[in-house]
């Protein structure tokens, strides 16, 4: 393959056979991937997908690039590597709420703090599907699972709101059968440093329709608002918009007369406003609308770079010289015969 | 040799020969620096051409509280004219800086030895402290050894007055006023120790010169002032060595600069994930210096990330590297079953320490040598090499380099807190005589049936394919994988075969290894004392000196642990009988009686201290006056003396309440 190659979403496709339940979410996911790679210019020799543990975790199987299938909760960690021995290739990291934000929420955050430049797509269900259905730290309180046969009494995490507690630089969110999820993914790719992509994602057998209230065709106009930046943040067909309630420091639900927005507050989005992200990202639905797309995207150096640079520097100039290694230090000549008294 | 003779009275002097070597012990407050003065005098040693091994033995806390037996740091050396394996049984001098340093090593001292004490820092609240109810330098407590005391932080402050320091920075020179003494006993030159200073405090030059006019002093103190008795120069011969350039080494050294040598020779750029532990962090350290020589260091948010980090390193290509000591291996323990599953190369350091959970952070122990064989969930096998001393640790570093990356497979290389620390001369070794060991990548496209990442070659492993190389994309995980095309594969008949091709690849790596030799004496011999890792200098000279004394017994020892040496069984068998010294309750006994149904009994110690030569030398004896059942296993009376037997002082205090 040279260059010139026109690739096609069928390239990025594995002969395997697909093993995800019929129905589930992740096939929808792993079509928009396979369609947005060509659209991004990536080539399969110098992708890599590294995955922890889960039913997304299967990933990598389905993809015609490297990829790694790791142990649970380590993705961001084995990625890690991957990435500083060479900076060259595109890092696809694929986790889930129980891998990510549970067993390996320590690599987690630590991936997210160094700014590695990789893509982190965080299947969301909301539940242990692999395991057959426990309930997962981004379960609801009150989800009965096999393991909290009377409901959960623990409150769930929030990814985003975690991921920019991490202090992550990109931060956005997508549903895994809508048609945005490609335009979420590509803007992911372009951030450089490490881009965390929450995708909601079904699963039919566990949860089935846990995240409907919002996804649902019918009611997504008033329960979904996506973000675009230098927009105002309207929904419901323009008729209301999020102001800043002053008295709170918070976000308020303002409607909107005669397509007025200005009237009624409503703000801009600006994906470097950390502050609104954090808004954004916290808002409770139910009252609000579901912020969808990104939600902050405000690039710095990433970590492979400058550790990359700094070792470069210190090499600079330096030859390597095994004989001179091994002779470090203060050293004495024994010569023939050692002085005897 | 480690046979110290006690320092001479001028009496004796005229009718004994100069002693082959001597064993030194500086103790002191944690604060005292007892550690920097141990290793410039091990400098100063090593320059003037002798043999020597250190022992240093600081507290598991930064900063134990002042003056208390439990904050006691200590350093010693021993050093000589002939060859010198361990750091000496006990010691001819003991240096003490204050009342608690003298508590807790007194008793180690050689009857007759000298003591050296700081009669300025015996005060009451300082004697009170380090719980003694009188002063052991005006009552008969010392009675059994020559005793030197004379007021050092006195006479330190006097010899520092000119700089104008504060108090207790004035007082801080102590050590290096002692240094400067203890430079003049053995007839040490001062100039690399002024070199050293200066270019510590080149930012404080008043510092600097502080500290070299302390030095300076204690050194003219030994060579001017009228001490009677015990105080005398004495003159080590250089020891009889293979011409050629040296220098002193510690293991954690020894350890860094091997990985980036076997990294050279095999071709590589080098990873290292690491997570700060003790006592591995000191390889960390002295890589992250590295960078000339493509070593990139990652200090990892934790033991799994940072062989996790290193295992992903492998796949893209690089040698990954990882270290830590015992708790660190046990959470490594996952994925290393995912290096093992994926093969891919890998070396894992373990510095072993004290254990089980924390156990004795700063004391040596073998005891994770069943971790390191079996310690893993399935069956999954990984070579493992142990190195001897710290300069072996450099050999054994690049052989687990070649092992890892020619047969495709995790390699761990044990070490423990004695060679992690201890300091040797080592010769330094002209690199031109190692043959290379290049890795082979994997770069022509796939053929008719696709990629096919499981084939093997005649070793058994996999081929390396970097990501980067178009037109070989594949994909891996700890998922069982059909050999050959790397599809995932659940079915029996294939995981049957997968694992005796795991097993079979790391048995084979016994195939390209040397035979094992017998270390000294015959193979047949009445005896074979047996070992692994840091017990071969005790055993070594355990074994030389009882063959002097006429005895049938033979030294075998083994770097090789896991898969053993082709002709071990065969060896073994050759012997009557077999004892196995270790710092653990048997371990290796166990893994050569379930290979070779051979007798082999144990010799166990884990006190945290090294053995001692005179232990081993009983058991050898003990071995071949025919002790019935022969079972050497640990029980008090074997260990040595229990009170001496220095832990964390509170101990020593429980079990000799008599010495209060
Ligand atoms: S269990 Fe749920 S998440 Fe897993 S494959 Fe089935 S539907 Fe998808």
């Amino acid at each position: 393959m040279n260059d010139m190659t026109k690739l096609t979403a069928k390239d990025f496709a594995t002969d395997q056979e697909v093993r995800w339940c019929p129905g589930c979410g992740d096939y929808a996911v792993l079509k928009a991937v396979q369609r947005t790679l060509p659209e991004i210019g990536a080539r399969p020799e110098n992708t890599v997908f590294v995955s922890g543990i889960g039913c997304s975790s299967r990933f990598p199987y389905y993809m015609e690039t490297y990829g790694f299938h790791t142990i649970h909760g380590r993705a961001p960690a084995v990625a890690t590597g991957v990435k500083l021995a060479n900076p060259q290739l595109d890092v696809w990291i694929i986790t889930g709420d129980g891998d990510a934000l549970s067993i390996g929420g320590n690599h987690t955050l630590h991936v997210l703090r160094r700014n590695l430049d990789c893509q982190i797509l965080l299947f969301n269900n909301e539940i242990y599907g692999l395991t057959k259905g426990q309930y997962s730290p981004t379960s609801r309180e009150g989800t009965r699972s096999p393991s909290t046969p009377f409901g959960s009494v623990d409150r769930p995490a929030n990814a985003c709101a975690f991921a920019l507690g991490s202090g992550a630089r990109f931060v956005a969110r997508g549903i895994d059968v809508h048609k945005n999820l490609p335009d979420v993914l590509k803007a992911a790719h372009a951030h450089r440093g490490a881009a965390f992509v929450e995708i909601y994602q079904n699963c039919v057998v566990y949860n089935d329709d846990v995240f409907a209230s919002f996804t649902d065709k019918a009611r997504a106009p008033t329960a979904q608002l996506w973000l675009r930046h230098g927009e105002p943040l309207l929904f419901a067909g323009g008729t209301r918009g999020l102001a800043l309630d002053v008295g709170t420091l918070g976000l308020k639900v303002a409607e909107v007369a005669e397509g007025d927005w200005q009237a009624a507050g409503v703000l801009r989005h600006d994906v470097r406003n950390r502050t609104l992200a954090h808004l954004l990202a916290e808002m409770p639905f139910g009252d609000f609308p579901m912020a969808l797309g990104t939600l902050y995207d405000d690039p710095a150096p990433t970590f492979d770079s400058a550790l990359l640079e700094q070792n470069a520097a210190v090499a600079a100039g330096k030859k390597p010289d095994l004989q001179a290694l091994v002779s470090r230090g203060q050293s004495w000549m024994v010569e023939k015969q050692p002085r005897v008294e | 040799m480690a046979t110290a003779v006690h320092l001479l009275t001028p009496e004796e002097a005229g009718a004994h020969p100069t002693p082959e070597s001597i064993v030194v012990r500086f103790a002191g407050d944690s604060g005292d620096g007892m550690q920097l003065t141990g290793g410039q005098f091990t400098l100063a040693t090593a320059l003037a051409g002798n043999d020597l091994a250190t022992f240093p033995d600081f507290p598991a806390e930064i900063r134990a509280p002042q003056g208390t037996t439990f904050g006691v740091s200590a350093f010693q050396i021993n050093f000589g004219s002939t060859d010198i394996e361990t750091a000496g049984d006990a010691p001819d001098v003991l240096i003490a800086m204050n009342p608690a340093a003298l508590k807790v090593n007194v008793s180690d001292l050689k009857p007759g030895g000298l003591v050296i004490v700081d009669s300025g820092e015996f005060n009451a609240r300082a004697l009170a402290k380090a719980g003694y109810d009188g002063n052991p330098l005006e009552d008969d407590a010392l009675a059994r050894w020559q005793v030197l005391s004379f007021n050092i932080s006195q006479l330190t402050l006097e010899s520092v007055k000119p700089f104008g320091l504060g108090n207790k920075e004035a007082l801080r020179c102590k050590n290096m006023w002692t240094l400067g003494l203890a430079l003049w006993m053995f007839d040490r030159d001062r100039g690399a120790i002024v070199d050293w200073l200066r270019a510590k405090f080149a930012k404080m030059p008043e510092l600097a010169e502080a500290n070299i006019a302390a030095l300076n002093a204690g050194h003219a103190y030994g060579e001017t002032a009228e001490l009677a008795g015990p105080i005398k120069q004495h003159s080590i011969a250089a020891a009889p060595a293979e011409p050629g350039l040296y220098r002193t080494v510690t293991g954690a050294e020894a350890i860094s600069i091997g990985l980036v040598a076997g990294a050279q020779l095999a071709s590589l750029p080098m990873f290292f994930g690491g997570y700060p532990i003790t006592p591995a962090s000191a390889i960390l350290h002295h890589l992250a210096r590295y960078k000339e020589y493509g070593v990139i260091t990652f200090q990892a948010e934790d033991e799994i990330a940072a062989i996790a980090s290193a295992i992903g390193a492998s796949f893209a290509g690089s040698l990954g590297v990882t270290s830590s000591s015992g708790p660190g291996i046990a959470l490594k323990g996952e994925a290393m079953g995912l290096a093992i599953m994926t093969e891919l190369p890998l070396v894992i350091i373990n510095s072993q320490r004290g254990g089980p959970s924390t156990g004795l952070p700063t004391k040596t122990e073998q005891s994770d040598l069943y971790q390191a064989v079996y310690g893993r969930n399935g069956d999954a096998p990984m070579p493992v090499l142990a190195a001897r001393s710290p300069a072996d640790a450099f050999d054994c570093a690049i052989e687990a380099v070649r092992i890892a990356t020619q047969y495709m497979t995790p390699v761990m290389l044990l070490t423990d807190g004695y060679i992690a620390n201890a300091a040797e001369p080592w010769r330094v070794p002209d690199m031109a005589g190692y043959q290379p060991f290049p890795a082979r990548f994997r770069a022509e496209p796939a053929g008719e049936d696709g990629v096919r990442p499981y084939d093997r070659d005649r070793n058994l492993a996999l081929d390396w394919i970097k990501p980067g190389t178009p037109g070989l994309m594949h994909r891996i995980g700890g998922i069982e994988k059909r050999d050959g095309t790397g599809n995932l594969d659940y079915s029996p008949d294939n995981h049957q075969h997968m694992t005796n091709v795991r097993r079979d690849k790391v048995l084979g790596v016994a195939a390209g290894t040397p035979e094992q030799e017998v270390t000294l004496g015959e193979r047949g011999a009445k005896l074979a004392v047996v070992g692994w890792g840091s017990t071969f200098g005790p055993i070594h000279q355990a074994v030389r000196r009882a063959r002097r004394r006429g005895l049938d017994v033979a030294h075998v020892h083994v770097r090789h642990i896991w898969p053993l040496p082709r002709n071990l069984g065969d060896l073994l068998r050759s012997f009557d009988s077999i004892v196995v010294p270790e710092m653990n309750t048997g371990q290796f006994k166990t893994l050569l009686r379930d290979q070779y149904l051979v007798d082999a009994k144990p010799l166990t110690k884990v006190s945290g201290q090294p053995f001692k030569i005179a232990e081993i030398e009983a058991a050898i004896a003990e071995a071949l006056a025919g002790h019935p059942g022969g079972n050497l296993a640990a029980d008090d009376t074997q260990l040595p003396g229990k009170d001496s037997d220095y832990d964390d002082g509170r101990r020593a205090e429980a079990l000799s309440p008599q010495s209060r």
